[in-house]
């Protein structure tokens, strides 16, 4: 379907009428920041912000939740086990191009031998309306050097940018098409309204600047060079190992599994939930051998992860460069500044 | 509106299976030896190295290596130190009792790699467990490996592990087996020392055709890797297996990681080189 327009006075209109049948979350403020939150009342629908700079954590979180039950059990034996697989059919509102890139990332890692279930399911079950964003949101972003400005060819099922009155509507798959249908806002868009997307995105390039000191094709490869160096000691001794940095991370993945017992101490559930290569005892095993044992070679580790090995296994980009691990990291550590620091450390080997 | 959808149970690979305790023996006063038996009767097939995900509900999982001969069959066995929580539950389970069991998980090692060399195995404490698949498997197809020397060192005599294992190993005339403990007591006649005192002791290999399995505590594997590249075994003829705490075992959450690489999938048997190539394998 050509890409469509929906005047901004229908938005509300769009909203409800994703609603009917979804749930429907979208960015809205909270504190001095954004949250992506469900609109379950007329108020929340118009708390929603199109306009928001950057979520506190990624959309992830209705794909990959926080805490997810995988198995509920009656008691110690395995006899009356049962898998929980459960997936709401949901909408989220507002998916800015890096995270649907990290979206991308996420689907491949979870795909992949075996796939997980609990992820395919939701993931099934979920439409994605994205949003153009017009500029970076901090100092931190880096979206242009790792390619992920513009959305990607495939992932999302609407697009939207903002041409000031009304939204600019392209349409990336059967679901966004009957999302456009069930609405009678939508219009076809006009050579003027092509004119203005193609400006927009032209903005966007020029304000968007490159930020690294080389192509990001060779970030796997400068990694690799820099994996003796001993910057990951120097920027090792600020790191906390707190573990925000992976918490609030796009394409993090990790998880911990545990069992969680009910109050007849017997029945329970066990569930998954995120975790941090971060924390001191991630790579920890019985009898208190810690592979991984100081904060330089956790960093490094995450560093790797984000740059160089989440690439090679799926082919999608381990980080998105939309800078949140560094925003909200408490010592200020910036991956942005790493990436650029093993630059010079492999001018110096030369 | 929200509605919530239910896969059907065969599609989750954290669904354990529900196996059996037919056989349980404390070892010492912190390892136990089970066999487990499949309760739908579908048996399992798995190779020498592979590890499985045991569940005591309510508690946890825990990656076990699988300690019996390789092949199709129908139970396995595992030898289990009460270490963790999980592992501490399982050592209270009594025969009749059930378990959940996922897997088998990991690469494995398929023995017929190494037909027609000299095999030495190296095993130090628990690493005696997934070693015994191997050797195990070594001594049930004799007739394909030349000469078989088996190491194995533990801590004190009361450490020793598969003592009737041990005793029929050490009176087979087609193979070499030789223990020590670390420190003995009054009544130990044997070896004293650490496992590479062994290497002195045991007859002379073919370092170019020789295939060794170094399964230990990371200390142990260091200085026995030295002893077998001091006698010219090459770095990829020299194999171990790396001990990580995989809780999914699917190549998904990261806990086995080294590097790029999952240990749950592309391990835990690697050969040296290869461990000198991840760097932080041990």
């Amino acid at each position: 379907m050509l890409p469509q327009i929906l005047p901004k006075s229908k938005f509300d209109e769009f909203v409800g009428s994703l609603s009917a049948d979804n749930r429907v979350v979208a960015p809205m403020a909270k504190g001095p920041a954004f949250a992506f939150q469900e609109v379950q009342t007329p108020e929340d629908q118009a708390a929603i912000r199109m306009d928001y700079d950057l979520s506190i954590l990624p959309p992830k979180k209705f794909l990959m939740p926080q805490r997810e039950t995988l198995l509920s059990f009656g008691g110690r034996g395995p006899e009356n086990v049962q898998p929980q697989v459960q997936a709401k059919p949901t909408v989220i509102l507002g998916v800015q191009p890096m995270d649907l890139h990290a979206i991308a990332t996420l689907d491949a890692a979870m795909a992949k031998d075996p796939a997980d279930p609990y992820y395919q399911a939701k993931r099934a079950v979920t439409k994605i309306v994205g949003l153009n964003v017009a500029q970076y949101a901090n100092d931190y972003q880096f979206m242009a050097d790792m390619d992920t400005l513009d959305a990607p060819a495939s992932g999302w099922d609407l697009f939207l940018t903002d041409l000031g009155d009304r939204w600019f509507v392209e349409v990336g798959s059967e679901a966004g098409q009957a999302m456009i249908t069930k609405c009678a806002g939508f219009s076809p868009a006009k050579s003027d309204d092509h004119a203005a997307k193609v400006a927009f995105d032209k903005a966007k390039a020029a304000a968007c600047s490159k930020r690294l000191p080389y192509d990001a094709r060779y970030l796997p490869e400068l990694l690799a060079n820099s994996y003796d160096s001993l910057l990951w000691n120097a920027v090792a001794r600020r790191c906390f190992s707190c573990g925000s940095c992976t918490n609030v991370c796009p394409t993090c993945y990790c998880f911990d599994v545990q069992d969680k017992l009910g109050l007849d101490a017997a029945s329970g559930e066990r569930v998954r939930s995120w975790d941090s290569c971060q924390l001191r005892v991630f790579a920890e095993v019985a009898g208190g051998e810690n592979f991984r044992e100081h904060a330089d070679s956790r960093l490094r580790h995450r560093v790797f992860r984000k740059g160089k090995f989440i690439l090679e296994r799926t082919g999608k980009p381990g980080c998105v460069g939309c800078g949140r691990c560094s925003t909200h990291c408490v010592a200020g550590i910036s991956i942005l500044e790493t990436f650029q620091q093993i630059a010079d450390e492999a001018a110096a080997e030369i | 509106m929200t509605m919530t959808m239910s896969n059907p149970a065969s599609a989750s690979p954290y669904l354990p299976r529900v196996a059996t305790v037919a056989e349980a023996c404390k070892f010492t006063p912190k390892e136990a030896w089970f066999r487990f038996e499949f309760a739908d009767g579908q048996g399992i097939q798995y190779a020498a190295g592979q590890f499985m995900e045991v569940s005591v509900f309510g508690v946890g999982e825990a990656p076990i290596s699988i300690c019996s001969a390789p092949g199709k069959r129908g139970d396995l066995e595992m030898c289990i130190r009460a270490v963790g929580d999980v592992t501490n539950a399982l050592h209270t389970l009594q025969v009749g009792q059930t378990v959940g069991l996922r897997g088998a998980f990991g690469n494995g090692f398929d023995m017929d790699k190494v037909a027609g060399k000299d095999l030495l195995f190296v095993a130090g404490g628990l690493g005696l467990a997934p070693c015994r698949s191997f050797i195990l498997d070594a001594l049930n197809h004799r007739e394909k490996f030349r000469n078989v020397t088996i190491l194995y060192g533990a801590r004190t005599p009361a450490d020793l592990l598969f003592t009737k294992d041990l005793e029929a190993w050490a009176q087979r005339k087609d193979s070499t087996f030789l223990m020590t403990v670390d420190r003995g007591d009054e009544n130990w006649k044997g070896n004293t020392g650490v496992i590479t005192t062994l290497f002195r002791k045991m007859p002379k290999v073919d370092p170019a055709n020789t295939a060794a399995f170094i399964i230990g505590p990371p200390i142990m594997f260091k200085f026995a890797v030295l002893e077998a590249l001091a006698m010219g075994l090459r770095k990829t003829s020299i194999y171990c297996s790396l001990e990580r705490r995989m809780k999914c075992g699917l190549g998904k959450c990261g806990h086995c990681q080294i590097r790029n690489v999952y240990v749950c999938q592309e391990g835990p048997i690697f050969n040296y080189a290869e461990v000198m190539r991840l760097r932080e394998g041990i």
